[in-house]
């Protein structure tokens, strides 16, 4: 299925390769660096191309392209959903998926390859599984290991692989029981100028941190689970529990996992926690322009709203910002043409302002569209969706864990049309 | 490059001082490698491992490192395992490239293929296999071989990856690998079966036919396969499906309720409508319903092979479903986006209703990358009709004050076919394109002008004015194909505009050898149009035009111009056109289709890749046609009748446990005959599922009593039919009394015969046409009286005679013992044989795995006990158990409350179910509360004593008073499972 792998870094130089096959020449490359020298944009490079021997799939992560070389039919999405595992992999072992952690590490990186994918097939891709064979690197083992000689590779073979639950280690053990989950939700929205709501939509995740000792069996219980409309599932999740009773049952994996995903669609009733006043104008004349924007809280369930963050992008003719902020900070960019107001926390009493003029290119003729807003803002304590979890439930072991969940609301893709 | 020296000693010296990071390496290339040879010639590991890191680093990087395969090659069997994974590295990498001294390290792997730790062998399989060197084949061939029928279904599974390597090595050897194909497609484990799937796809995809037999079964493990198997699994199963049922949607039937009221019905073709009501196949319906829960997988991949499926063969009603877990895609990674929406743009052509719901997820942001905006722009046009197109063009309205002009191009030609599929828009979308013509952007401009005129083309008349406007455009657009559509339009409806369409020519004629060859043409075409309808204005321009065409550089105008010459003009040689110059030029043109690209590219698999490109892919296999008449769906049925302990389920069948109730449903239905299997699947839900498998009901009759008689006629010889036939009579009458063993013939034959339950040791198919059945006979075997006695019965269906049947090979638990039963010397075709052999089980429920033997073949069988086979019979009194009992209190007595099943309720089934599921005997007792039964097991002699004592409306308390805590613990849980259910 999957030839070969090779990671470019944005200046389009070839870092790691790798084959599961024979041997294919990194010249195959060239097309896709044509296709990228023609998208401009690193996210405009189409994500499969057609070459005369071959087919390129590539994704885009951290700066980072993952291309891989494909001989026959294969359904696209196999191939980019395990290059996105593959990335995944990268930033559980390293912490983060660069070009710099990738080189510093290569030998891992090459081990975990070698792996995940056997003759261009997925093989063990579960982290549980991996983190078995190939140990992630610490500070402490490699000094330990430089001075006795001792490796990276797990002395002990893989049971993982073989059980059916291929994503828990058998024998973990843990003096603090705990089990924590944190429901995460984020609000997609579009609000035209007029301030009303033309889609919204919020995305939840439960991601969860358990450390639990022995094989324990979890059920997790929802106040309403009714209000998720479409959901997803890590595999350790029973299906058809969910279905008769819509509870989570699951034997989780070790450490840190998403539990679930839902969406709560554009037909319900979506909370939008913050309104907008703006106007942003472009004169002819004095090639200048103005801007001016309030915020104030609407939907916020009595919680305080945070970080909040305005983002726009401005029009290429416009070259700099004159402006003053009641509060936070502002920062303009020319060369992204990005202005940037950092407000912080949202006081009701006193609403925060940002006015003042924008000067812009002379000469050049105004900018048809106004700049759309992109708001970011994070409510703790709060699942705007009205999501609560009630139970959590522990069989199998005798300990008693901790048990914790956390609550927190943010924008995701919330954009204000201007 | 000595530069490049001082930093690498900068470099080795920070590493040594920090010590933190042992994987920072730094290397050079010296020219011949001569210090990293050393360090592999080294006795240090350290020294070696470093070596090799390094080695690896630089094939890592691209660079080339073959000349050091004989110094690495030689550490192939070094002791430390990363090393040794290096090596293997380095090995697969390079061993194309110097096959022979990749011949070195061949026996280091054939050794590692007989290791008896399962992973060693499947690693041994795995690297071997991947040494691309023909010479090897033979040796491939028969690990691979060897490897599908390993104990450990992790090495089957290896042998499943790889098959396709050797295929790819030498196709030549295609025949004999679809073979272990056929083999590894009847694994009933779910770790094989995507790796199997993916062989079969890769080396013969075209033999549906090996997968008939195992329909079933891939439907009911899909659940429990990993992510990546389900995909291809799932793949297959819609072209599998495609040839073996009927269309859903052919004739009105189950699902076809025109939901979706506004779908054009493509794929119901009229003359097809036959009388018969459609019915679906159960086994078509399998498929949907066990795909379905996977819509919610977290893998994207999943999701969308389901929703393929759903969309190819899932009855129009139902294919709803998969809408919702699409959208939940699109908030995934951008490459993602791309290709899900790709796919939901081919299928909102067809089926519109299903997305419509959910048409606010399409809108676009404006931080969208331009090729996920121009993808939703496609599928917001395909989804808009009457009652939405208001909400969608205010939306139209917002992308084109974009700044992304790529993007503004594409809502304009989507405003342009909006308003020609939907005509109460029309008017509307022209004005607003004709607004656009006055944009800044050049872009903006062309690309309305293009859409324009298509719009125009549909009713000119009305619109004139607009025709006005554009001529006067020409004067400022330069993008040719802009200036080329204004000049046709004029040229077309010249008519329309007598006094512009003479200037423009004009106009034209000057700037002639400066434009684009495509405006160039439409330059001529004007001139001709002008010609025929206002010659007296345009003539000599026309001609003066005609004249710069014949001299121009591209050989296509001079072509038109010599041809439109001939035509228009007319001299003593034209032909006879000439006269039809003015129809052929003037003709009413049918106006324009706008189509959506993605119109019709479902005749590709959704999801695949040749449906991405539009073009069919290499190995891509083309989604048959559903048949006319559905082929006989008896293909695949099952004959088994139960194969419950079947090699190698052993390992799945433990972890099972884990699982509940609906993971186990998955590895066991499939054995069902088909007319039983929903009903036995629904009962398996409502049963609390246990790891091993209870004695089951599913058992006919018949089979049972063929069983016993055979049992019988095998140990009493001497006897008539007759007398066997009559004694089975006097048997239901004894059966549940007391039976002591040692009490004579007469009383040891009469085993119970409904208790008898027989298990498949050895399928026909497997065995090549010999299959084999064993049942615990529950009598003593003579020889050994610690032994219990497994009674076989070996059936020959194939043509042949089979010779020799014999044990070999036994493996055991240690202190297991087994008497083997004297060989068979001849079992000839289609006769059937018996022989009884003994197993000491040690009173453990370990399996005994051996080796059945013929003269041509050898097959890995085993058996497992239930526990209740570990003991027999004694005969106590009331007052003897009850002391026993006493003695027997405290962890040795294991007590349990259950309720009885509806239909246990009575003392005779009571005792007739706990006398199936253990070889015990009933101990008379007083109460009729109670029923009490005794035995021991078999080769230490330990009691085991069950009570059970019944309440009010089926309440009732199971003791177990057992001095061997594990047998005890096993037998209640089977006797509890006997009892309620």
């Amino acid at each position: 299925m999957i030839h070969s792998l090779f990671l470019i870094n944005h200046l389009g130089d070839i870092f790691l390769e790798k084959h599961w096959k024979s041997v294919i020449s990194r010249s195959v490359c060239d097309y896709f660096f044509e296709a990228r020298e023609k998208a401009v944009d690193p996210e405009n490079v189409p994500p499969v191309l057609q070459t005369p021997h071959h087919y390129l799939i590539s994704i885009y992560r951290g700066k980072l392209f993952f291309l891989s070389v494909i001989q026959t039919e294969v359904p696209p999405l196999f191939v980019i959903e395990f290059l996105h595992r593959v990335a995944d992999t990268f930033q559980d072992y390293f912490g983060e998926c660069s070009e710099s952690v990738i080189s510093d590490n290569l030998v891992i990186v090459y081990e975990l390859l070698e792996e995940m994918l056997d003759n261009g097939f997925p093989l063990a891709t579960e982290s549980n599984v991996l983190k078995e064979m190939i140990r992630p690197p610490n500070i402490l083992r490699s000094v330990v290991n430089t001075l006795t000689g001792g490796s990276n590779v797990g002395e002990t073979l893989p049971q993982g692989q073989l059980s059916n639950i291929p994503w828990r280690r058998a024998g973990v053990k843990y003096a603090n029981n705990e089990a924590y989950f944190d429901v995460t939700e984020e609000i997609d929205a579009i609000v035209d100028k007029s301030g009303t709501t033309v889609s919204a939509e919020i995305q939840g995740v439960i991601e969860a941190c358990v450390k639990l000792s022995g094989m324990p069996d979890l059920t997790m219980s929802f106040m309403n689970p009714r209000l998720l409309d479409d959901v997803s599932f890590h595999p350790c999740v029973r299906f058809r529990r969910w279905e008769s009773e819509r509870v989570l049952s699951f034997i989780p994996p070790d450490g840190n996992f998403t539990l679930m995903t839902y969406h709560i669609s554009s037909q319900n009733l979506v909370a939008i926690p913050v309104y907008v006043k703006q106007s942003i104008n472009f004169f002819e004349a004095g090639s200048c322009g103005r801007l001016d924007i309030t915020i104030g809280p609407k939907q916020t369930m009595g919680k305080t709203v945070e970080d909040l963050k305005v983002t726009i992008h401005m029009p290429k003719a416009v070259l700099n910002a004159n402006l003053t902020a009641t509060q936070g900070n502002y920062t303009y960019d020319c060369t992204t043409k990005m202005l940037v107001w950092d407000i912080g926390k949202l006081n009701p009493q006193k609403l925060p302002n940002l006015r003042g003029s924008l000067s812009m290119q002379t000469g050049v003729p105004n900018p048809e569209e106004n700049p759309s807003l992109n708001i970011d803002l994070k409510i703790q304590q709060l699942a705007i969706s009205g999501l609560k979890v009630s139970r959590l439930d522990m069989y199998g072991e005798k300990y008693k864990p901790f048990k914790g969940v956390k609550y927190v609301t943010k924008a995701g893709k919330f954009q204000v049309r201007t | 490059s000595s530069k490049n020296i001082i930093n690498y000693n900068f470099y080795e010296l920070v590493i040594l001082f920090n010590s933190a990071n042992d994987n920072k390496i730094f290397y050079l290339i010296w020219s011949s490698h001569d210090d990293l040879k050393e360090m592999l010639d080294s006795n240090k590991d350290s020294l070696k491992l470093e070596a090799m890191k390094r080695i690896v680093a630089m094939i890592a990087r691209g660079k080339n490192a073959s000349d050091l395969f004989p110094a690495v090659v030689k550490n192939v069997a070094c002791k430390n395992i990363e090393v040794k994974k290096l090596v293997y590295v380095y090995l697969v990498r390079y061993a194309e490239e110097q096959q022979d001294l990749a011949l070195l390290s061949i026996s280091t792997f054939q050794r590692g293929l007989k290791d008896p730790n399962q992973l060693i062998r499947a690693s041994a399989l795995r690297v071997l296999s991947s040494i691309r060197v023909t010479i090897i084949v033979p040796i491939m061939m028969l690990a691979i071989k060897e490897a599908a029928s390993d104990m450990s279904p992790y090495v089957r599974k290896t042998a499943a990856h790889a098959i396709p390597k050797l295929y790819s090595l030498d196709p030549e050897q295609k025949d004999q690998l679809i073979e272990v194909i056929e083999k590894l497609l009847a694994d009933k484990t779910t770790l094989v079966a995507g790796s199997v799937v993916m062989a079969f796809e890769e080396v013969c995809p075209e033999r549906i036919d090996l997968i008939h037999k195992n329909y079933r079964k891939l439907c009911n493990l899909l659940i429990d396969v990993e992510e990546w198997g389900q995909v291809v699994i799932i793949n297959m199963l819609t072209r599998y499906a495609r040839t073996q049922f009927l269309n859903p949607n052919i004739n009105g039937g189950s699902g076809d309720k025109t939901f979706y009221g506004s779908d054009e019905d493509e794929d119901e073709d009229e003359e097809e409508k036959e009388k018969k009501p459609y019915v679906m196949d159960p086994d078509h319906r399998l498929l949907l319903r066990n795909t379905k829960p996977l819509l919610q997988s977290r893998n994207a991949a999943v999701v969308m092979a389901v929703a393929q499926l759903y969309f190819h063969l899932a009855p129009k009603a139902e294919v709803g479903v998969i809408a919702k877990a699409l959208v939940r895609l699109l908030r995934s990674h951008s490459e993602v986006q791309y290709v899900v929406l790709q796919n939901v743009a081919t299928m909102s052509i067809k089926r519109r209703g299903m997305f419509e719901p959910y048409l606010k997820s399409f809108y676009i942001r404006s931080t969208d990358p331009t090729q996920i905006k121009v993808l939703k722009l496609e599928v917001l046009t395909n989804l808009a009709n009457e009652t939405n197109i208001s909400t969608i063009l205010r939306e139209f309205q917002t992308y084109i004050k974009s700044m992304d002009k790529d993007f503004v191009a594409a809502t304009i030609q989507a405003i342009g076919r909006c308003a020609t599929n939907i005509s109460e828009v029309r008017d509307t979308c022209l004005n607003g394109l004709v607004q656009l013509l006055s944009n800044r952007d050049e872009l903006v401009v062309a690309e309305s002008v293009v859409v324009i005129k298509k719009l125009l083309q549909m009713q000119p008349e009305k619109h004139s004015d607009i025709i006005k406007h554009m001529a006067k455009l020409t004067d400022n657009i330069q993008v040719p194909m802009a200036r080329a559509s204004i000049l046709w339009l004029i040229g077309e409806y010249c008519e329309h505009v007598p006094k512009i369409a003479p200037d423009v020519l004009r106009k034209m004629a000057k700037s002639f050898t400066n434009e684009e060859d495509i405006v160039k043409l439409q330059i001529i075409n004007l001139a001709a149009k002008l010609y025929l309808t206002n010659s007296k204005q345009t003539k000599l321009l026309t001609q003066y035009v005609l004249n710069l065409a014949k001299y121009d550089q591209n050989y296509d105008i001079r072509d038109r111009a010599r041809f439109i010459r001939q035509l228009i003009v007319p001299t003593e040689k034209s032909g006879a056109l000439s006269k039809y110059a003015k129809k052929l030029f003037l003709a009413l043109k049918p106006a324009p289709v706008l189509e959506s690209p993605f119109k019709d590219r479902d005749h590709f698999q959704l999801g695949s890749l040749s449906h991405l490109l539009n073009a069919k892919a290499g190995g891509y296999q083309e989604l048959p046609d559903w048949p006319e008449a559905a082929p006989d769906p008896s293909v695949r049925n099952v004959e088994v009748k139960e194969s419950v302990r079947a090699v190698g389920t052993v390992t799945h069948r433990d972890t099972g446990a884990l699982w509940g109730p609906q993971r186990m449903e998955g590895s066991e239905s499939c054995s069902f005959p088909r007319a039983q299997s929903s009903e036995e699947e629904e009962r398996k839900h409502q049963r609390k599922s246990k790891p091993r498998k209870s004695e089951s009901e599913s058992e006919s009759d018949e089979d049972e009593e063929s069983e016993s008689e055979s049992s019988q006629s095998e140990s009493e010889d001497s006897e008539s039919e007759a007398e066997v036939k009559k004694k089975k009579k006097v048997q239901t009458r004894v059966n549940y009394r007391g039976r002591p063993q040692e009490e004579g013939v007469f009383l040891q034959t009469i085993a119970p015969s409904s208790t008898l339950k027989s298990y498949e040791l050895l399928h026909r198919i497997t065995g090549e046409g010999l299959s084999v059945e064993y049942c615990f006979s529950r009598q003593p075997f003579s020889p050994d009286a610690n032994m219990v006695a497994v009674q076989m019965q070996f059936t020959n269906n194939a043509s042949s005679d089979t010779k020799n049947l014999h044990i070999e090979d036994v493996k055991l638990q240690s202190g297991m013992r087994v008497k083997e039963f004297p060989e068979i010397e001849l079992l000839p075709a289609g006769e059937t044989a018996t022989a009884v052999m003994g197993i000491d089980f040690c009173d453990s429920t370990q399996a005994a795995n051996f080796q059945l033997c013929t003269h041509t073949r050898k097959f890995f069988v085993s058996i497992q006990p239930p526990v209740g086979e570990l003991m027999r019979p004694v005969f106590l009194t009331e007052n003897e158990f009850k002391k026993e009992q006493g003695q027997l209190m405290g962890m040795n007595e294991i007590t349990e409350k259950l309720t009885l099943d509806v239909k246990c309720r009575n003392e005779h089934t009571i005792v007739q179910r706990v006398t199936t599921a253990a070889n015990l005997s009933r101990v008379p007792c007083g109460s009729d509360k109670e029923c009490r039964f005794a035995g021991r097991t078999v080769t230490s002699g330990s009691l085991v004593l069950v009570t059970v004592a019944t309440k009010e409306e089926g309440a009732a308390q199971l003791t177990v008073n057992c001095e061997k805590m594990v047998i005890g613990t096993m037998l209640v849980k089977d006797i509890l499972q006997a009892l309620t259910q």
